[in-house]
Order: structure tokens, then sequence, then C-alpha cells
């Protein structure tokens, strides 16, 4: 863990936590942030490329409690290894949504249009409804999503981000 | 060498140095209570898993050493929550050791099964539920290695009976000696940042009302005698928190006692009033600060603690140090000893604490002939008769707060209390693990009505086990605390605080378990009921001390209000401070 921390100037800042891939340290993590009353934003777990470990991707709320803390209590658990604060501005940040629009014909070629220009894809078309996925920056998911409310969402998923640091600044 | 899971844990735990345990076996813990036949390791029967917890407790504050206990499933572990919860408030090191219903069953709901580890993950340090027999002797001894070090804190370690019953096929394993320990996460560190202690320094020397405001973790750290040289290298006066009592001599010039919502008035003032506070393993808790944006205004603050997520967590330092208190404390003297203490004039500080101290000492009002007995006079006149290096254990509330106050702590670890956590009913079995872990020293426990009833079967085990420790019962017929808050906040409205006047009969009940018991009304028959507890040896005493409902514990800060309004004993509340 750093031992000097970086002042944060957004709400929602991104953590990557490197644990123990072993069975609870989820539920540990979780009860953690509960217990200590600190809010998740979004929450992205995955294996990574060495089996015994884990990255848990958490944006976290810096409103409910301060970075510092949030950070230094992660740490204490046993489970953790490893601990990486992400700025929005010096990471790599992509999510996946994918979701079901009501898009009549005479609407689809606009919508294809907009996907094209945010960089989604068409996973299938129905009668009345499209279903669609996009990867991409939170902010660009978020503005795309904002845009489909003019169809009309029937059904919508997000994972949640996922980050890894600019390459010039991996350490 | 072959062995079963059973006999392995035994043995690890005797690798790790393990002569003592606390504990009462059940179904899914079975397999692990035969080994223990032919182990060295001499096990306490309880009668109660509370009362294992809670010894094993008194046995770490004591000794310094982990405490262990072990206990089944299901109810067994639910029973022994309360104590990890004290430990895990308390920094205090133990390894609890529960059965688990067999590794397939688990999810079943079977009989006796309940998520150990789920409900102990927020009151543990770290918890593990052990899938293999050949994993057991590794995860011993991760769960003594976390327990002991960095900030010390509860591991407990869950076993599934099929790993350890030798009937079982998946409770077959190979032993080996040397096994190692796999916790990439867990780095503790101790040493300290030489820069930031040299900034302390800095501060320390430009400081004119500067307070040493030491918190349990200097116990923990075995820096007692490192913080009596430093304090006396610079002059700087000192307070020792409810957790950090013998730490440094209460009866050394430069001690002011105990601060907090019941702190003596020099403890609490001087740290108001200081303009620098070295917190060394204390975590600012609100029972020490009052209200904190109210807490000493004017402190710059030098906060030590092994416990990164300590600094800043409560009150943002100007100076943050992580890392052992002990090695903090020998660092800043080595910089003091090369470079002096410096020229800042302390003089009118000196002043005003002395003066606070004549006109605000800790103080009751005498009983007067004929009338009943005061809980104060009681602690002071044990504290009199019994040889210094005695240990006192207390549970809490009003008495708890007395023992605090009216002790003289000259030694290290002879004070056992619940802080954090608040446990009543933890004194009986907290006395009982520290003389089983010092048998050559005389262990009182301080103890109230209400908490004694919550625990009291575990003088059975006392009796039955031969631990002679001594019990002082400051029986108010109250839960004096509760009552006091009544009466002061609540406008004398008193809602469930009577217990009663005659039931249980303490001395008849004492007797049942095998005790010596005594019962005292008056003043005069103190000194000769403590002069006969002393003289006994062969078995526990419990002493019925009748005194006065109506005493309360002064000073006290309100709940809520800053420690600016401190209330002191009515006959002070006239004197200018």
């Amino acid at each position: 863990m750093a031992g000097k921390f970086h002042v944060p100037d957004y709400r929602y800042h991104t953590l990557v936590v490197k644990v123990e891939n072993k069975s609870g340290v989820l539920a540990r993590l979780a009860a953690l942030f509960s217990r200590r009353g600190f809010n998740i934003e979004s929450l992205a777990v995955a294996p990574t490329d060495d089996a015994r470990f884990s990255r848990i991707t958490v944006v976290v709320d810096l409103e409910s409690a301060p970075l510092e803390q949030i950070i230094k209590q992660l740490d204490k658990l046993v489970n953790v290894v490893e601990i990486r604060e992400l700025h929005p501005g010096h990471a790599v940040e992509r999510e996946l949504m994918i979701v079901t629009v009501e898009a009549g014909p005479d609407r689809r070629d606009e919508l294809v249009e907009h996907l094209d220009r945010a960089g989604g894809k068409v996973l299938s078309v129905g009668t009345d409804s499209m279903m669609l996925s996009l990867v991409g920056p939170p902010k660009r998911v978020d503005d795309f999503e904002e845009l489909l409310h003019s169809y009309g969402i029937i059904e919508l998923q997000r994972t949640g981000r996922v980050a890894l640091a600019n390459l010039d600044e991996a350490d | 060498m072959q062995m079963d899971g059973g006999q392995a844990l035994i043995r690890a735990l005797e690798l790790e140095g393990v002569d003592v345990m606390f504990g009462l076996p059940g179904g899914a813990i079975l397999p692990v209570y035969d080994p223990i036949i032919d182990s060295s390791i001499r096990h306490i029967l309880v009668r109660h898993e509370q009362g294992a917890g809670h010894m094993a407790e008194g046995f770490a504050h004591a000794t310094g050493r982990p405490g262990v206990a072990m206990v089944t499933s299901g109810p067994g572990a639910t029973n022994i929550v309360t104590p990890l919860c004290d430990a895990h408030m308390d920094s205090v090191p133990l390894v609890v050791i529960t059965g688990q219903v067999p590794y397939a069953a688990i999810g079943t709901d079977a009989f006796q099964e309940c998520d150990t580890t789920g409900i102990t993950q927020s009151v543990t340090k770290h918890n593990f539920l052990v899938s293999d027999a050949q994993d057991i002797p590794r995860t011993i001894k991760e769960a003594f290695h976390i327990a002991t070090t960095g900030r010390p804190g509860p591991v407990l370690v869950d076993i599934p009976k099929d790993i350890v019953d030798p009937r079982n096929p998946r409770s077959a394993m190979e032993w080996t000696d040397d096994v190692e320990m796999d916790l990439p996460g867990y780095n503790p560190r101790t040493d300290v940042d030489p820069a930031a202690i040299r900034a302390a320094a800095e501060m320390i020397r430009a400081a004119e009302r500067p307070v040493l405001y030491v918190g349990g973790g200097v116990l923990k750290a075995r820096a007692a005698e490192a913080l009596r040289r430093f304090a006396e290298m610079t002059g700087i006066h000192v307070v020792t928190t409810l957790m950090a009592r013998g730490a440094f001599p209460d009866s050394h010039e430069l001690c002011l006692g105990m601060p907090g919502m019941h702190g003596n008035f020099t403890a609490v003032t001087a740290m108001q009033e200081a303009d620098l506070l070295i917190a060394l393993g204390a975590r600012f808790d609100d029972r020490v600060t009052g209200r904190i944006d109210g807490f000493a205004p004017g402190a710059k603050i030098i906060h030590v603690d092994i416990d990164a997520a300590e600094l800043g967590k409560v009150r943002r330092p100007d100076v943050a140090i992580q890392g052992d208190c002990r090695v903090a404390i020998e660092a800043l003297a080595e910089v003091f000893a090369a470079d002096g203490a410096g020229d800042t004039d302390r003089d009118a500080w000196r002043s005003r604490i002395s003066g606070w101290q004549e006109r605000f000492p800790l103080y009751y009002e005498p009983s007067q002939p004929g009338d009943s007995l005061k809980p104060q006079f009681v602690i002071e006149r044990l504290r009199d008769a019994t040889p210094d290096d005695t240990i006192v254990a207390s549970g809490v509330g009003q008495h708890q707060m007395w023992a605090s106050q009216y002790w003289c702590f000259d030694h290290p670890y002879t004070w056992v209390n619940s802080g954090g956590l608040g446990t009543m009913g933890f004194c009986i079995p907290a006395a009982i693990g520290a003389k089983v872990g010092c048998p050559d020293k005389m262990v009182w426990a301080v103890d109230g009505d209400g908490c004694f009833q919550m625990t009291a079967q575990e003088l059975v085990t006392a009796t039955v086990e031969n631990i002679p420790i001594k019990v002082a019962l400051l029986n108010n017929s109250y839960l004096g605390m509760v009552r006091q808050w009544q009466e002061m906040f609540y406008d004398e409205r008193y809602s469930e605080v009577f217990l009663s006047k005659d039931v249980p009969d303490y001395k008849a009940w004492a007797e049942a378990m095998g005790c010596v018991g005594m019962r005292v009304d008056s003043p005069e028959d103190v000194d000769a009921a403590i002069a006969k507890a002393n003289e006994i040896d062969d078995r526990p005493v419990v002493i019925d001390f009748r005194v006065s409902a109506s005493e309360k514990v002064y000073p006290m800060v309100p709940s809520g209000a800053t420690n600016s309004d401190l209330v002191v004993p009515p006959s002070q509340q006239d004197l200018p401070r």
C-alpha cells in the first residue's frame, strides 16, 4: 500500500484490490464495507492471470467515508494482497452494458447510427425491440444509457467498471 | 509421520508453546478432545463457553501470551462470540478453535451447525475454515502468527469434524515439522519512519504544554519500561487510559492517572488544555475524548499506532507514526539523548497541573458512623492490604471505574478489564484466566453484583481446577452505572435497574460453589475480611460487600458534552478551575 494518498477530487473513486482467491473473501470485503458504513457504487470480481489471486474493482463513494480510511481498513483484511487507487485521469476504465430497448422498424436506423457512433454492437433484433451491447469508458456508457431512455428501456444490465492503470502509470 | 487431524491439531498447539487451554467439548469437536488426554497441555473445563473465552483473555492480558480456547460447533461457537468481540475491541491475542459439522454437511442445517466464520468475521482479526486435514498445522501456525503480531487480536479456526475424526479417512494426514505460512496479504509493519520520528521530536521540544496520552498499545508492545525512561528524560506528564492502567506507575510524580468520561480532573483537563498530545497506542476512543469537536482544541497531535487505520480515523494527527510503540518510543528517546530535550519553559504548565491536582483530587464523601459502606472505601482498603503487584480484574460499570480510579497501579499487566466492548460478566472468568497464567501472584476480582450474576458459575471451575482467586463483590443491589445515568439524566426515574436486596444470598452461593463466602456490611469489618481472604490460598473466596447504592462515580463527563464540562463531586463544584 502506498504511504501517501491522492487527494481525490471526484466523488467516486476506483480501487483495484488484489485478493487471495479463497472462498469467503468477497464476503469479507462486503462485510467490511457494510460494517464501516462505506458505500459501494459498483463492484466487479474476476480471477487474474495468476490462479492464486482475484482482482476486485470497486468504485467507492467518498461521500460515505474518506478514501484514506477505506484503503487502510481494506488493507487490514488478511486476504487483501494489494490495493491500487486509480485516479480517473490516469487509468483505463471500461464497463459493459447489455440492454434491450423498444425499437420498432421506423426507429431502428437512427438507433443503430447512435450505437455505431458510441462503438456498440447489435446483439439481436426482435419485432419491436433490439438487444444491444456497449463496452466503453463509464461516462460513454452513462451517456448512451441516457440517450436510450427516449426509446424506452425494457431491460438493462451493466457490469460495473473494471480498470487498469495507464501503461506509463503502472509501476 | 502419519497422523489424524485431531492429533495434528493438538501437536500444532503444543509446538506453539501452548501449555494451557480453556474449553468445553461437544459433538463436533469431540475427536480433538481424545488426543488431549495424551497431551502436555492443561485443559481447563469451563461451565459455559463464554467463560472459556474470557479466561483466555484474562490469561493473555496478564501474561502477554496468546490465550487459547476450544469449543464445539453451533451453540459452543455462538457462546464464544462475546469474548471474541471483546478481544477484538481490546486487541487481545486469542486463538479460538471451534468444532464444525463434517465438511460435506456444511450448508445443510445439520445438527449444531452454524456459519461460525460468517458470524465471527467482523469480531475477529481473521478466521479460517479448514477444509483439509493436511492444512491444520499450517493454519494453526498462521492463526498464532496473526493473533500475536501487528495489532494483536483474536483469530478463530473452524475445524470440520471429519478432518479430525480418526474413523474418517478424510482425517488422515502426513505430519511434517516444517510447515510454511502462506499469508501474502499480511505484512505487519513494526519499524518506524525516522523522518516522522525527527518531526515528532521537534514538535515535542517546542511544546509548552505536552501530555503523553498512553493507551493499551503501550502494554501490547511491552513498552512500559521505555515509556518510563522517555517520560523521565523529557519531564512530560503521562495519562494512562483505562486500557493502559499500569503502563506507567500511578505513584510516579509525572503520572496524572486516567483520562476520559470518569477520569480524574487533572488528567482530563491537562489533555484538554495541552498544546501537544503524544498519543501512544491509543485510539481516541469516545470515552476518552468526549464530544470530539471539543476535544483538546488547542493541541497538535503526534499519533503512534501499529495499526495504520487508527491514524486519522478519529482525529487528524500532525505527525503520524505507524509502527510498534516500543520501537517508536525508543527511537524518540534516542533523538532526545543525542540532541537534548530542548529548553522550552514548562514551569507555568507544571504549576497549573499541580494546582489542579491540589484542588481536584479524586474524592468521595467518607461514611459517617452508622452510614452504609462506601464502595470506594472498600477498594482503598483492598489496595492497601494487598501486594503492589496484585492483579486486579473487574467487570463493567461503577465498580470498574472505582477500581481503576482508586487502585494504585504501579506495575504493567496488573489490570485486567473489558474496555472497548464493556462486557458485563468479564470479571470472574478473566480473573481465573489471569490466575492460571500467573499462579504466583495474588488475583483479586473486583466485581459488581449485576456482572457477577452473569458468569459467577465459573467459580465452580475455579474451585474444581484449584484456581484460588479472590472476589470483592461490590454489591449495591443495582445495575449501578445505569442507575447513575437514570438519576442524573432521566429525572431519577429508575427503570429496571433494581436487582434485589437479598436474592441471591451471595455467601451461600459462593459456598455452594466450593468457595469461602463472607459478608461485610459495615466499614469496621472490611479489613478483617480482606485479611482473612488474603490468607486463604487453597480455594476461591467471595466477599459480599454490601455497599451504598446511592454512590455515584465522579468526575463525570456527561454523554455528548465536551471534556471541559467535566462534572466534579459536589464538594469541588465551586472551586476555581
